[in-house]
């Protein structure tokens, strides 16, 4: 039995080679951001793509990573709260000041 | 054979009323509140974003290759400190502790960049062509209007951007000093966890909740990093947002 089946087995997390292949699928995110910044024709598609692949990165941080997809959906629950908090604070403020109108 | 060797995963069956780990569950809290926390200065910043009286604004001082590195080594940080955490449940001290050193070293690095792109934003220098100006960004022609308009053939501008220079400067300071300040408090806690390691029973592929709360705030501080590096860097240059 290899190393990482094992580890896999025990404690349900992801295994190294799978952590690797989340490294680079988030570098390549990255590298695809910033090769979209620089094609100005998308003009102002540019902002929903740029935001979509950013919320991708963070879920797969936050899911394999952060074990959230591993671990008890309590922990998920706390995380989410705050962070939809967030995202309201940052919604109502910005149209309280009216930078959407 | 010990070296596959199973460690508990901490959270569940603890024996407490909730059958969840005090301390994780306090980490987690933790973690969703500092997302309140990132929120309410990312927030500030977007409000006051193009609401500079005076530059340099984002577009004059904004380096975006520079920035996509430093991105590249947080994210590399994470993907070494979940293998440190990987290494230490299978018993491989060894393993462990390199990959914890090459976290903390990533993290400084990345701490490198931020020192190097704070140096170069406030000691920012401008100069503009008086008689072929070419295409110039607001700052600049700004720079161009008050500087060439006595016939010289140069205008320049060692303003800067500081804290107290716009509101782009304080916005952005606040929120991206902050950041390297979590950072920073993360290498030194990583650092901290490389030498308890070194104790006997302290650090134990058993005992391994102090580094899986390390991990969680090391991960949750290149998680923020993936919105500001969005939002503030690539919106920020972005001319239509």
């Amino acid at each position: 039995m290899s190393q990482e089946l094992s580890a896999k087995e025990h404690t349900g997390h992801p295994t190294a080679g799978q952590y690797f292949r989340i490294a680079v699928i988030l570098c390549a995110i990255t590298a695809v951001e910033v090769g979209i910044f620089y094609l100005e024709f998308l003009g102002h598609w540019m902002i929903p793509i740029l935001f979509t692949l950013s919320a991708f990165k963070f879920a797969l941080v936050a899911m394999y990573y952060m074990h959230l997809k591993f671990d008890h959906k309590l922990f998920t629950y706390m995380f989410v709260a705050g962070f939809i908090l967030a995202a309201c604070v940052i919604s109502f403020l910005l149209l309280l000041f009216g930078v959407y109108s | 054979m010990a070296q596959e060797h199973a460690a508990p995963i901490h959270g569940e069956d603890e024996g407490t009323t909730t059958g969840l780990n005090h301390r994780k569950m306090l980490m987690w809290a933790f973690l969703g509140s500092d997302c309140m926390f990132f929120g309410s200065l990312i927030a500030t910043y977007l409000v006051y974003q193009g609401k500079s009286l005076e530059g340099p604004l984002p577009i004059d001082v904004f380096d975006i290759p520079v920035t996509s590195i430093s991105t590249f080594v947080l994210l590399m940080s994470s993907m070494s400190m979940v293998l440190a955490y990987s290494a230490l449940t299978k018993n491989n001290m060894k393993g462990f502790r390199i990959w914890m050193v090459s976290t903390a070293i990533m993290g400084a690095t990345f701490i490198g960049f931020q020192v190097y792109e704070f140096s170069s934003f406030a000691n920012h220098h401008v100069e503009v062509d008086c008689v072929n100006p070419g295409e110039l960004t607001k700052y600049e022609q700004h720079i161009f209007d008050e500087g060439c308009a006595s016939g010289e053939a140069h205008a320049e501008s060692h303003e800067g951007l500081k804290p107290q220079t716009n509101l782009f400067g304080t916005t952005f300071y606040t929120l991206t000093g902050f950041h390297g300040a979590h950072v920073t408090l993360g290498i030194v806690w990583l650092l901290s966890l490389l030498l308890l390691s070194f104790k006997k029973g302290v650090i134990t592929p058993e005992k391994n909740l102090d580094v899986d709360l390390a991990a969680l705030y090391w991960h949750f501080v290149d998680v923020v990093w993936i919105v500001i590096f969005t939002v503030v860097y690539l919106f920020g240059v972005f001319p239509g947002f």
